[in-house]
C-alpha cells in the first residue's frame, strides 16, 4: 500500500467521494470503518431507514406486558407483548415495539432490562403510555382548577393522539421480532428473499423456541466487521483449531454460499466430516494432528430430524447440513452450528466499537439430554468460546489496523476481498470472499444513492 | 434443630453452621486456598488450575442476569477436570488472543454452612449424604494488556462447593457468578 503524499484529500462530507479505487466492492477504504460521518449515514439508512433490524425472540416475552429493551442501531426500543383482542388473535401477533424516548422532554423512562408492565410512565412528569406507544394522558393537560380560574394546562389545540412514542412496523416470523423505523418498510418475506427463506424455514417454522440465556461482550470494532466475520468462510478453518481439526468446518466440506438478490444477507451451509489430516491442513498452523480432549463431551453430536430438508435448489435431492451461518443485514447473524442455536445481534457504538449480544435458544421439544447438549457446545461459542473468542480479537486488530494507517487523514488504505474473483456470486465451496463482496456492493449502491 | 437455608438460583438447600471455630477456621482455610488460587492464575501456572477441584468437579463462569433468571446458559460450564485441561490446551495452544496480565483480588469467604453431594448437578460418583461447605467470596480481576492501563475486567462472586479430603478442601463446583454486563471483548483464562 501506498500513501498518496501529493496533498492531503478533503475530507469526505459527501460519501460518494470514498475513495474507491475499483468499480466493484473487491477493495473496500478504511474509512467505510474509520469515519463517524460515514457512521451516522449507515445509521441512518440501514438502522433507522427502510430496512428491518432483529429485535428478539417471541419466547422472551410470551406474556401480556412482558417487555425486553433492546437496541435498534444506537437508538433503544422496548419490544412489548401487548392484549390482543379476541376477534384479532389470528391476525395480531401482539408485539409492540416502541422508542424508549418520552415525546414529552425526550426522557429515556424505561430502565430495568426486562421486565411486565401494564403501561409506561415517565418518571419525570408522568406522562402515560399504552403498551402501543399511544399517549394515555398527562397530569394537567386540561389545567389546574381554582376557585377563581382553571390554571396552566396545554394549549386547546394539543392533541394526545400526535404525541406517542415512536412506534415502529413490527414482524413476526416463526417467533424471531423484526422492527423497522420505517412504516413503509416491504413485507418482511420480500425483504430476505427466497433465496434465505428457506433457510430460516427450517430452523423455525412451526416450532416453539425456549430460551437459554444470554451472552454479551462489547468489542472495539466496527460492527460491519462482524458480519464480515460471519460471511468470510476463509478463515474458520485457519483461525479455529477446533473446526480445523475435529471437522467442523474446513475447505474439504461439501459446501454453499448463498445470498440473496441484492447481496446483503447470506448463508453459509456446510455439512461436517470426521476432521484429521488432509490437504487442507498442510502448512496450517491451527491445525493440532495429535490434539485429544480429555473429556469429549463437547462434541457429543447428535444429528436432528429437521437438520434434513429438501434442497432449495434441486428439490430431488435432500440436504443436511450440520452448520448453516446466517447473516440478515444489518443486525443479526442465525448460528446453527451442530447442535448450538442461537441469534447474535450487532448494537452498535459508535463507528469503532459494537455490542454483541447471543441468546442461545432450544426448542419446546427437546429431551433434557438435547438440552444439556445445547448448552455444553456453547462452550464452542460466545465471548469465550472456543471458536468465537478469536473472532472478536482479530475483529479489535482489524479495527486498530485501519485507525492506524487513517490517522493522518490521508484515507488511502483498503481491505482486499479478491479470494475466488471479484464478482459477487454464490459458490459450491468455501475458498471465496464472495459473501463480503455482495454486502458491499449493496452497501456502497445504498450509502451513495 | 437447625433451620435449613434455602437458596433458590442454585438449587441448594444449606444447613448453617452454628460452631463459631469451626466457621472461623473453615474461612481460614478457604481464604487461604483463594489465594493460591489467585497467585495460580495471576502467575498463568494453568496447569495448576484443575488441581483446585475433585476430578467430576464444575467450574462455571455465568452471567448474573442468566443466574437471577434462572435461565442455564453459561458464558463458560466446564464439568470435569478433564474439561478444564482442555480449556488450559485451549487458552494456551488454540485460541488466537491479545496476551493479557489478570490479577485476581478475593474478599472473604462467607462461611454460609453444609449440604449434601445430592446438591449438585453434574455426574459424580460421591456418596449423595456426602457432606461438602458451601461459600460466598466476591472477586474483582483486573485485566492489563502490554502497554496499557489496568482495567477492571470481571466483576462477582463465587458460589462455592467444597469437598473435605484428606489433602485439605477441593472444588466440587466453583460457579462465578458476575456482574459485568459486557465481556470486555473476550474471555480467555480462567477467572
Amino acid at each position: 500500500m501506498k500513501r498518496d503524499t501529493t496533498g492531503l484529500q478533503a475530507h469526505h462530507q459527501d460519501f460518494t467521494t470514498l475513495p474507491w479505487s475499483r468499480e466493484d466492492s473487491s477493495r473496500v477504504p478504511f474509512s467505510a470503518y474509520t469515519d463517524q460521518q460515514v457512521h451516522a449515514k449507515e445509521l441512518s439508512r440501514f438502522f433507522y431507514g427502510s430496512h428491518w433490524n432483529y429485535v428478539g425472540l417471541l419466547s422472551e416475552i410470551p406474556n401480556w406486558g412482558d417487555f425486553k429493551k433492546t437496541f435498534i442501531g444506537e437508538r433503544e426500543v422496548i419490544m412489548v407483548k401487548d392484549m390482543v383482542r379476541p376477534a384479532m388473535k389470528d391476525v395480531d401477533h401482539g408485539v409492540r415495539v416502541v422508542e424508549n424516548r418520552c415525546a414529552h422532554r425526550g426522557v429515556r423512562f424505561l430502565q430495568e432490562s426486562t421486565g411486565n408492565r401494564r403501561s409506561f410512565v415517565c418518571p419525570y412528569h408522568q406522562w402515560a403510555y399504552k403498551l402501543n406507544g399511544d399517549l394515555g394522558g398527562l397530569p394537567f393537560k386540561d389545567g389546574v382548577q381554582t376557585p377563581e380560574e382553571i390554571q396552566g394546562g396545554m394549549p386547546s389545540d394539543f392533541e394526545l393522539s400526535e404525541h406517542g412514542l415512536t412506534q415502529l412496523k413490527v414482524e413476526v416470523l416463526h417467533g424471531l421480532v423484526f422492527a423497522s423505523f420505517d412504516t413503509k418498510a416491504p413485507d418482511i418475506k420480500e425483504y430476505l428473499g427466497p433465496q434465505i427463506l428457506p433457510w430460516i424455514d427450517r430452523i423455525f417454522k412451526g416450532k416453539t423456541l425456549t430460551l437459554l440465556g444470554y451472552n454479551r461482550q462489547r468489542i472495539p470494532g466496527n460492527w460491519k466487521l462482524m458480519m464480515e466475520n460471519i460471511k468470510d468462510p476463509y478463515h474458520p478453518g485457519l483461525l479455529h483449531t477446533w473446526f480445523v481439526t475435529f471437522g467442523l468446518w474446513r475447505a474439504d466440506q461439501k459446501s454453499r454460499m448463498i445470498m440473496d438478490a441484492k447481496g446483503r444477507h447470506a448463508v453459509m451451509i456446510s455439512t461436517r466430516n470426521e476432521g484429521g489430516g488432509g490437504a487442507v491442513t498442510q502448512g496450517v498452523t491451527s491445525f493440532k494432528p495429535g490434539m485429544k480432549l480429555h473429556d469429549d463431551r463437547l462434541l457429543d453430536i447428535v444429528g436432528e430430524p429437521w437438520w434434513t430438508i429438501a434442497d432449495p435448489s434441486d428439490a430431488e435431492k435432500s440436504i443436511t447440513p450440520s452448520v448453516t451461518m446466517i447473516t440478515l443485514f444489518p443486525s443479526v447473524i442465525i448460528q446453527q452450528q451442530v447442535n448450538s442455536l442461537s441469534t447474535r445481534q450487532i448494537v452498535p457504538n459508535g463507528h469503532g466499537s459494537f455490542d454483541f449480544v447471543w441468546t442461545h435458544f432450544g426448542f419446546e421439544d427437546d429431551s433434557a439430554e438435547m438440552t444439556k447438549r445445547r448448552l455444553r457446545q456453547a462452550n464452542l461459542f460466545g465471548p469465550a468460546g472456543y471458536v468465537s473468542a478469536d473472532d472478536g480479537e482479530v475483529i479489535e486488530l482489524s479495527q486498530a489496523g485501519f485507525e492506524q494507517w487513517n490517522s493522518d487523514g490521508q484515507d488511502t488504505g483498503e481491505t482486499i476481498c479478491e479470494l475466488g474473483g471479484r464478482e459477487v456470486q454464490g459458490t459450491q465451496h468455501m475458498v471465496t470472499e464472495t459473501l463480503i463482496r455482495g454486502m458491499y456492493a449493496y452497501w456502497r449502491e445504498v450509502m451513495s444513492s | 434443630m437447625s433451620s435449613t437455608v434455602h437458596i433458590k438460583q442454585l438449587h441448594l438447600t444449606i444447613d448453617p453452621l452454628k460452631d463459631a471455630s469451626k466457621k472461623w477456621a473453615l474461612q481460614q482455610e478457604i481464604n487461604d486456598i483463594n489465594a493460591q488460587y489467585a497467585q495460580a492464575l495471576d502467575q498463568k501456572e494453568l496447569d495448576a488450575w484443575p488441581n483446585f477441584f475433585i476430578e467430576q468437579g464444575r467450574y462455571q463462569i455465568q452471567a448474573r442476569e442468566n443466574f437471577e433468571r434462572s435461565l442455564p446458559l453459561s458464558l463458560m460450564d466446564l464439568e470435569s477436570q478433564g474439561m478444564m485441561k482442555d480449556r488450559v490446551y485451549g487458552v494456551t495452544q488454540t485460541i488466537f488472543h491479545a496476551p493479557y496480565y489478570t490479577r485476581h483480588i478475593i474478599g472473604q469467604a462467607l462461611v454460609l454452612g453444609s449440604t449434601t453431594a445430592q446438591s449438585l448437578q453434574q455426574s459424580h460418583t460421591l456418596p449423595s449424604e456426602q457432606l461438602l461447605w458451601v461459600s460466598h467470596s466476591n472477586y474483582a480481576v483486573f485485566r492489563t494488556k502490554p502497554g496499557s492501563v489496568s482495567e477492571v475486567f470481571n466483576v462477582g462472586q463465587y458460589n462455592d462447593l467444597w469437598l473435605p479430603t484428606p489433602g485439605g478442601l477441593k472444588l466440587a463446583w466453583r460457579r462465578c457468578v458476575y456482574d459485568s454486563e459486557l465481556i470486555l471483548n473476550s474471555l480467555i483464562y480462567p477467572i
